[in-house]
């Protein structure tokens, strides 16, 4: 657990430094919105996240806010899940969830949900898993 | 959207997998030293809406006005080959994060749940949750310097575990310890998850029958 800044400052001290993170509050980023919009996808904090190069060309971000452009800059290097986005970015999931929810009604990402353990048994892939841990 | 989403179910084979691994215990008992210890951790902020929450957590003393709450937890990323990766959650130890539990819990291929024999009740908790919802999971006792060694078998019986649950003695900062209660994990998951088809496809053919 890391320590979260008091809600009320002591008076005339200065509990903000760079330390404190952003001194923006974070739903500012999302226009106060704290819900994606109206495609209402519940974002995973393991769905997979990938940008559709197919629906944004290169440079065509630049019409959007900052940090939807940090997202796609992270999607581009890699598949990046919404815990990885929210941690790189450092701006809480829910955020995050808004944010992504933008740029899936532009269509210009495309999410994975996880696959369901009940769907999971696929030994092959546990191999794999088991396997991939013994060899770190 | 809804078309691609099958497009991409009908070639599971080429898809990005994602499994998901909680670690979980009481306050303490190293959660945060065993996801560091084997993967690159990172911490992940989330804000959460508590309105939904305060209907089922009765423990929401001194945050009954707030509507939404962050909550710090640990979160690592094995990469196992391009495409299949693992992300371990340490969950939050507070019970009035038991909200997000739920939401972390959704999907889980399994947990672990970090036991200190000093308090083995700090993870009373942890062992209901998860036997509750039948999520496959083993106890780790992560074996302090100078705390008193108990047996696996000791501690399977007080924390009254159901038959089968795996207990396993680890040292939370060791790397190889470490990944050794992972793979404890996933293959005791396996065994549960085909345990579950099997009885799936018995009770229909019966049902057929």
């Amino acid at each position: 657990m890391t320590s979260q800044p008091p809600n009320t400052p002591p008076q005339g001290s200065h509990w903000y430094d760079a330390e404190a993170g952003p001194l923006v509050r974070p739903y500012a980023m999302t226009g106060g919105r704290t819900r994606p919009g109206p495609t209402s996808v519940r974002f995973d904090f393991i769905a997979l996240i990938d940008v559709d190069e197919g629906a944004l060309r290169h440079g065509e971000e630049t019409a959007l806010g900052p940090e939807h452009r940090s997202l796609i800059k992270l999607c581009r290097i890699e598949t990046q899940s919404v815990a990885e986005l929210a941690a790189e970015t450092d701006l809480p999931v829910g955020v995050i969830r808004v944010l992504l929810g933008d740029l899936l009604e532009l269509g210009y990402i495309t999410v994975r949900r996880p696959v369901p353990p009940a769907q999971l048994p696929d030994e092959k892939i546990l191999r794999e898993v088991i396997d991939g841990l013994r060899a770190l | 959207m809804d078309s691609a989403r099958s497009d991409r179910a009908a070639r599971p084979t080429e898809d990005a997998l994602a499994l998901k691994i909680l670690v979980a215990g009481g306050f303490g008992v190293g959660k945060t030293t065993l996801v560091g210890s084997v993967s690159e951790i990172r911490p992940l902020r989330t804000e959460e809406q508590l309105s939904e929450a305060g209907q089922t957590v009765d423990d929401l003393g001194g945050v009954d006005q707030k509507t939404t709450t962050t909550v710090a937890m640990d979160f690592g990323r094995i990469t196992i080959r391009s495409g299949l990766a693992v992300y371990l959650f340490g969950t939050p130890g507070q019970d009035r994060f038991w909200f997000l539990w739920d939401e972390l819990a959704t999907g889980a291929l399994g947990a672990v749940v970090l036991a200190d024999t000093r308090r083995l009740q700090d993870c009373f908790p942890a062992v209901d949750y998860f036997e509750h919802r039948s999520i496959p999971f083993l106890v780790a006792v992560n074996c302090f310097p100078g705390s008193r060694s108990y047996g696996a078998h000791e501690v399977s019986r007080a924390l009254d575990l159901d038959k089968g649950t795996p207990v396993v003695l680890c040292d939370a900062r060791d790397k190889d310890s470490g990944k050794e209660v992972l793979i404890r994990l996933v293959e005791y998951a396996g065994r549960m998850y085909t345990q579950r088809m099997l009885d799936g496809a018995e009770e229909e053919s019966e049902v057929v029958g």
